[in-house]
């Protein structure tokens, strides 16, 4: 189907092809069009499935996240990316009514394995949510709680050179050096999530995953959030949850297009927005719904 | 179209009459209800001042007291032990009956004498011993008067009651202004009223008995209820599973909340005093009793006040890897503190009131002695104002209003208290 057909599609009604949608995913053995898998994967996610109660949120979904690259993941509201992103670091395991079936390794290892610490896991996954949550506490005691709680700080000196080089990379350094013991939550709101990011990579993660980091931020403070995402990719891996298709287009490698808990497309971002294989993800990022 | 814009605006402009007047009458009922609450408040608070205020002062009459050896029973070198059982009420009459040559008759003598306090005698006694070199010479001494006469002086008291309805009597008043009007009374501040226990003599009764009381009591109440209640409720909310038996408590203890306080009294009779045998009259117990009471307050409260901490804290807490033990002590409970505090501080009020469970296990004794400890028996601030109130005397009707004052001053303390340390949790 080329984009012209695509448009032809406009005069049918959303519903419409929402139901026409069901009908083409809820075939039991769907394949992902496109290559899930990387050579030098960081995380890999194998024949995951994520249920809330009875309700299936995740099904079957196999995806690997490269060593330090931007992996994007995109998709209508409700469509399970967030809920994915999220089993990444068994964030999910607070909702008592969640459950993860399938594999996801770190490294080579189950993160859901029986040896496996939540703990040990989240300081090395680190996560930035959707709406900036810094603690009531001042900005300096939000990049520092991390590094404290697990120990990396031998001395003050030590956690001031933590604090700062986060904050540095955050590029949040130099409008706060001379307010550290404000409290955090007197920032603005790009600055805000700028110092949840700071206090995610304090604890040096390996992988960071964002969730929406922009949706509560104006044009500026997501261009300087994506400017810096740019930049994290050097050192950190990084999968991203974003509304935006051209977020995705200008931040990501690789893209993921998810739908009713189906992972339908995932390839290199520039391929996805020029030429998607599948017509769901022609919909979705020509604007036909979602 | 236009025609009907034309019509539509006119109709909501009628309407919008209706719409502000009854706006306006709802806001002039309110602020009706709200004058109604603080005329009575204060129609309240007017009686107990007025009423209780006389009682922090003291009338004392001057006295030329000839401290005669003799009548003392004591020899001019009585050393200390002596003077401790020396006959000072003698010494006492004896100075009256010189002050006053023309009483003869034995009735009018006790009159004479009941304007006098009781405890007049020790206080003279103590005056002695500290100064032995007094003995055998006349001194004018300012001596406590009976809150008969005290009440005359003070105005509570009129000569145009009939004399059988009133104590004093028309000598007695005719003594009193005689000495008024020699200058030979004055008004002190009741020191006695913050440093005694209580007494059968209105003039010699004084709260401290019962304040220290209150302030054990609520010590262990407080020492108890809270942490079990915070604690109890930060394990209900972070950590128990959801199933039957969590449910089971919950409901339980919403229930134990609407159970009447005497209850807890009885139980405290029961289990405490004749199971365990703890002291009875005690603050232990009394806290023991009334920290059950508490507890449903303080673990609904702070349920409700955990609750209510934003849900991304504890996901930001958890993303950085702390465990949920650190994330509930180092983020959830400072935030839900302050809603904590306010809980907590609404159940020790109300257990700072109290007064029915504590009579059953014992607190509605009369103590004159001022506690020291949680096992001392004691009486509480409530429950002294139910005895006093109960008094005959009229010198206790001042006494009642002035103990009501302290126990809202006691209030006052432990809420601003509060206040103070939930605005330092909020700071932080």
């Amino acid at each position: 189907m080329t984009t012209a057909d695509a448009k032809a599609y406009g005069a049918v009604p959303q519903e419409a092809v929402g139901l026409d949608v069901q009908d083409h995913v809820d075939v039991a053995d769907y394949q992902t069009i496109g290559e899930p898998y990387v050579e030098n994967a960081k995380m890999s996610a194998r024949n995951v499935n994520v249920y809330y109660g009875e309700k299936q949120a995740i099904m079957d979904v196999s995806l690997d996240i490269g060593e330090n690259e931007v992996l994007s993941m995109i998709g209508p509201s409700g469509c399970g990316k967030s809920t994915f992103l999220r089993s990444l670091n068994r964030m999910n395991d607070i909702i008592p009514i969640c459950r993860v079936h399938g594999d996801i390794q770190l490294d080579g290892e189950d993160i859901y394995g029986s040896g496996q610490d939540t703990v040990l896991l989240r300081a090395r996954v680190g996560m930035v949510f959707q709406k900036p949550n810094p603690f009531p506490k001042s900005i300096y005691e939000n990049v520092a709680y991390g590094p404290r709680i697990h120990g990396l700080a031998h001395s003050k000196a030590e956690m001031d050179e933590i604090v700062e080089t986060s904050l540095r990379r955050a590029s949040l350094w130099e409008e706060v050096k001379d307010v550290l013991d404000q409290p955090g939550t007197g920032l603005s709101g790009g600055q805000q999530q700028r110092l949840c990011i700071a206090r995610a990579i304090a604890v040096s993660p390996e992988v960071i995953l964002m969730d929406e980091p922009c949706s509560a931020l104006d044009p500026i403070a997501t261009a300087r959030i994506e400017e810096l995402i740019d930049e994290l990719k050097e050192r950190f891996t990084i999968a991203i949850v974003t509304h935006s298709m051209q977020q995705a287009a200008r931040v990501s490698q690789r893209t993921a297009y998810f739908h009713l808990g189906k992972l339908i497309e995932v390839g290199d971002t520039k391929q996805i927005f020029t030429m998607p294989r599948h017509e769901l993800t022609e919909n979705y990022i020509t604007g036909r719904f979602g | 179209m236009s025609k009907d814009t034309f019509k539509n605006t006119e109709l909501i402009q009628a309407s919008l009459k209706k719409r502000y007047a009854r706006e306006r009458r709802f806001q002039f009922y309110g602020m009706l209800a709200v004058l109604l609450g603080f005329a009575f408040l204060f129609i309240l608070l007017f009686d107990i001042v007025s009423k209780g205020t006389p009682a922090f002062t003291q009338k004392e009459l001057k006295i030329a007291v000839h401290l005669d050896p003799e009548r003392l029973g004591v020899e001019a070198t009585a050393d200390a032990e002596q003077l401790q059982q020396a006959n000072y009420n003698a010494v006492i009459k004896a100075s009256l009956r010189e002050m006053f040559p023309e009483v003869t008759s034995r009735s009018e003598k006790r009159r004479l004498y009941r304007m006098v306090s009781i405890g007049a005698e020790y206080h003279l006694r103590d005056r002695v011993v500290a100064e032995p070199s007094l003995i055998g010479q006349t001194h004018d001494l300012w001596l406590l008067a009976h809150s008969e006469a005290a009440g005359y002086l003070k105005g509570q008291i009129s000569r145009d009651t009939p004399e059988v309805e009133r104590k004093v009597k028309d000598v007695q008043m005719d003594w009193l202004d005689q000495l008024r009007d020699d200058g030979r009374t004055r008004s002190v501040f009741n020191t006695l009223f913050f440093l005694e226990g209580d007494s059968r003599e209105p003039e010699l009764a004084g709260i401290r008995a019962a304040l220290q009381g209150s302030f054990f009591t609520l010590a262990v109440t407080f020492l108890l209820a809270f942490p079990v209640g915070v604690f109890s409720a930060v394990y209900l909310e972070e950590f128990a599973p959801r199933n039957r038996i969590t449910d089971l408590i919950e409901i339980n203890i919403n229930n134990l909340a609407a159970v009447p306080s005497i209850v807890f009294g009885l139980l405290g009779l029961a289990v405490f005093i004749n199971f365990f045998e703890l002291p009875r009259s005690a603050p232990l117990v009394g806290g023991i009793v009334l920290s059950l009471m508490t507890l449903p307050t303080i673990i609904i409260t702070s349920r409700a006040a955990i609750q209510a901490v934003s849900p991304s804290i504890r996901e930001a807490a958890l993303g950085v890897g702390a465990s949920k033990l650190q994330t509930v002590f180092h983020h959830v409970l400072p935030v839900a503190m302050p809603g904590i505090l306010t809980g907590s501080i609404i159940g020790m009020a109300q257990a700072l009131g109290e007064s029915a469970p504590l009579l059953m296990i014992g607190m509605v004794a009369f103590i004159m002695d001022v506690p020291g400890g949680v096992t001392d028996p004691s009486t509480v601030l409530p429950v002294q104002i139910f005895l006093w109130a109960d008094s005959p005397e009229r010198g206790f009707t001042e006494k009642t209003s002035a103990a009501i004052m302290v126990l809202m001053g006691f209030l006052i303390v432990m809420n601003a208290l509060a206040i103070y340390l939930r605005r330092r949790f909020e700071v932080k």
